[in-house]
């Protein structure tokens, strides 16, 4: 937290520029949770190959014929941005072990809210084909309509929810 | 013309790409302070606005970039994934990811930006996302016709509103430009202290957001690139400035016969037309799809003649000069267009006299030509007319 963040709105050029050198390159834009999906579609199919084979969700993903569920484009793309990531904070100094939460909010209850939310994250993401990064932002950038509901969709429930999870974040004032 | 998939970049020099792509995207994710879950959250109580200021802006950059490459023919906009959308499914899973954000404090790709410096609760969001990602496969037959629901396919926003693509790039721009300054005033009232837009240089923001509204005018101005071209190649001055190649009818039915391999027959004819009667291994190819990638390598084999069918001249020589205006070489233009062919070699009944000293000769020829042209027209209606590969479409999404 001791070195400074970039201009968000200079960070935000370079997002959309390295957002357009992938849709200019290979077609596509960017993502995350499709890279965690296929994580769970290759460990169920590692641990329950039969199981996976024939359900509808897992089923898609793996069988006869198909490549292997990590080698796909988001797993790498993913094993980027850890690496990425890594670099940011190693050049900007802030490399370091810590459990981020807001005032008066106890390590252990931010780490059980930090999993609901992955949780959320991972469920909602299938339901919307994607999420903040492969749904929203990339979609707004191609201009698909699912792009601009998904962002709406999202943002929209996070403010309609944040009253309730207002002391995760914020000293109440007395 | 990009994008490079899977042309130039096969499928495992594409992973390569993902990785170097990514590299990218993590390290500016964490630059710009994503891996701050408390910075994330901020957007959500007024004290810090950092999140929309950098994903619209990014959302805007890349629209921007998309518009104008395509604008200059850099890039096939048609050849990239626009992601389909079911309608419920999205607002619903928009919800819960909503919920999933104000309580965990992350999104998907922050949080692995988050979990690459240290952070704890980057890898707890990461762990429950495993989690959750499992219990909706579990789970799945509970809802997979939900799932299923509401498809409205890979719609354009813009096609949505019934407005033209540069109108609804200029209304986005406006839009971010104005939040950005409207947040800007909220943030510094919430967060007198330690508002991270305390430190913005005001003059040069403001700079910039007047040459961001200055390209989103520049959008609404500019025609895109295919209705300009289409326009500029159907303009009488233009058409009879510029000269094209003609073949001779005579000419293209003998290369028939002879089953030429050098030449590409297309035919620029409604589908309907095409579909009553067609030239033997010819392709049927509507003009607004010249403009797409699928095409580009038949198109670009120069040793091939591409010989332009129509119904009539002047609609061969408007595709002629897009064409040539798309930089295709060794092109021609079939005379008087699919009816006179058929008049003269097809249609038997009254031999077209040409008056000259080999007529003989000639209407012998016409007379075998049609005889092994009508042949042939049976039989590639039979195997059905496509000759020409088509290219993969890229696949994407999450």
């Amino acid at each position: 937290m001791n070195t400074k963040y970039m201009n968000p709105y200079l960070a935000g050029f370079f997002l959309g520029l390295v957002l357009l050198a992938a849709l200019f390159i290979t077609g596509r834009g960017l993502g995350a949770s499709g890279a965690i999906k296929s994580m769970v579609v290759a460990a169920v199919d590692g641990i329950a190959p039969a199981h996976a084979e024939s359900s509808s969700f897992y089923g898609t993903y793996v069988g006869p014929g198909k490549e292997h569920p990590l080698k796909s484009w988001l797993f790498f793309e993913v094993v980027g941005v850890l690496i990425g990531g890594f670099i940011s904070g190693l050049v900007s100094d802030r490399l370091k072990i810590v459990t981020e939460s807001g005032p008066n909010v106890k390590p252990k209850i931010r780490w059980l809210f930090a999993a609901i939310g992955g949780a959320l994250f991972g469920i909602g993401a299938q339901f919307a084909r994607g999420c903040t990064s492969g749904a929203a932002l990339t979609g707004m950038a191609v201009l698909s309509t699912a792009g601009f509901v998904t962002m709406m969709a999202i943002f929209g429930s996070g403010y309609a929810f944040a009253y309730f999870a207002r002391k995760l974040w914020i000293k109440e004032k007395e | 013309m990009g994008p490079f998939v899977p042309e130039l970049i096969s499928d495992q020099l594409n992973l390569l790409v993902a990785l170097f792509i990514g590299i990218g995207f993590g390290f500016v994710l964490e630059q710009a302070g994503f891996s701050s879950s408390r910075r994330l959250a901020g957007v959500f109580y007024g004290y810090d606005f950092t999140v929309l200021r950098v994903f619209f802006t990014a959302a805007v950059t890349a629209m921007s970039g998309v518009l104008l490459l395509g604008y200059f023919g850099l890039l096939d906009t048609e050849a990239i994934y626009v992601n389909p959308m079911w309608l419920l499914p999205a607002v619903v899973g928009g919800i819960i990811m909503g919920a999933g954000f104000i309580l965990g404090g992350y999104c998907p790709g922050t949080s692995i930006s988050a979990a690459a410096i240290g952070k704890v609760d980057g890898m707890f969001f990461i762990g429950g996302g495993i989690l959750g990602v499992l219990v909706f496969g579990e789970l799945f037959p509970l809802y997979d016709k939900f799932y299923e629901s509401t498809p409205l396919g890979a719609l354009k926003v813009f096609d949505l509103l019934g407005i033209s693509q540069g109108l609804f790039a200029f209304l986005l721009i406006t839009i971010a430009v104005t939040a950005f300054a409207v947040t800007t005033m909220i943030e510094k009232r919430v967060n007198k202290n330690s508002a991270p837009s305390l430190e913005f240089k005001t003059s040069r923001h403001v700079a910039a957001g007047i040459v961001a509204l200055a390209l989103g005018v520049l959008f609404i101005v500019l025609p895109d690139r295919k209705t300009h071209l289409l326009n500029k190649v159907s303009e009488p001055n233009y058409i009879s400035s510029h000269p094209v190649v003609t073949m001779e009818i005579d000419e293209l039915a003998f290369r028939i016969v002879d089953r030429e391999p050098n030449i590409q027959i297309i035919d620029v004819r409604t589908p309907e037309s095409y579909a009553r009667m067609a030239l033997p291994a010819s392709n049927n190819i509507q003009v607004r799809d010249f403009f797409s990638k699928e095409w580009a390598s038949a198109f670009s084999r120069r040793h091939v003649r591409k010989v332009i069918v129509g119904e009539n001249d002047a609609q061969e020589r408007s595709s002629y000069l897009l064409l040539q205006e798309l930089g295709y070489e060794n092109l021609a233009i079939l005379q008087g267009g699919f009816e006179a062919f058929n008049k003269t070699i097809l249609t038997s009944s009254v031999p077209v006299s040409t008056g000259g000293r080999w007529e003989a000769d000639v209407i012998k020829f016409r007379n075998d030509a049609r005889a092994r042209i009508s042949k042939m027209i049976v039989d590639s209606k039979q195997q059905g007319q496509k000759i020409v590969r088509k290219e993969k479409k890229i696949q994407g999404g999450c």
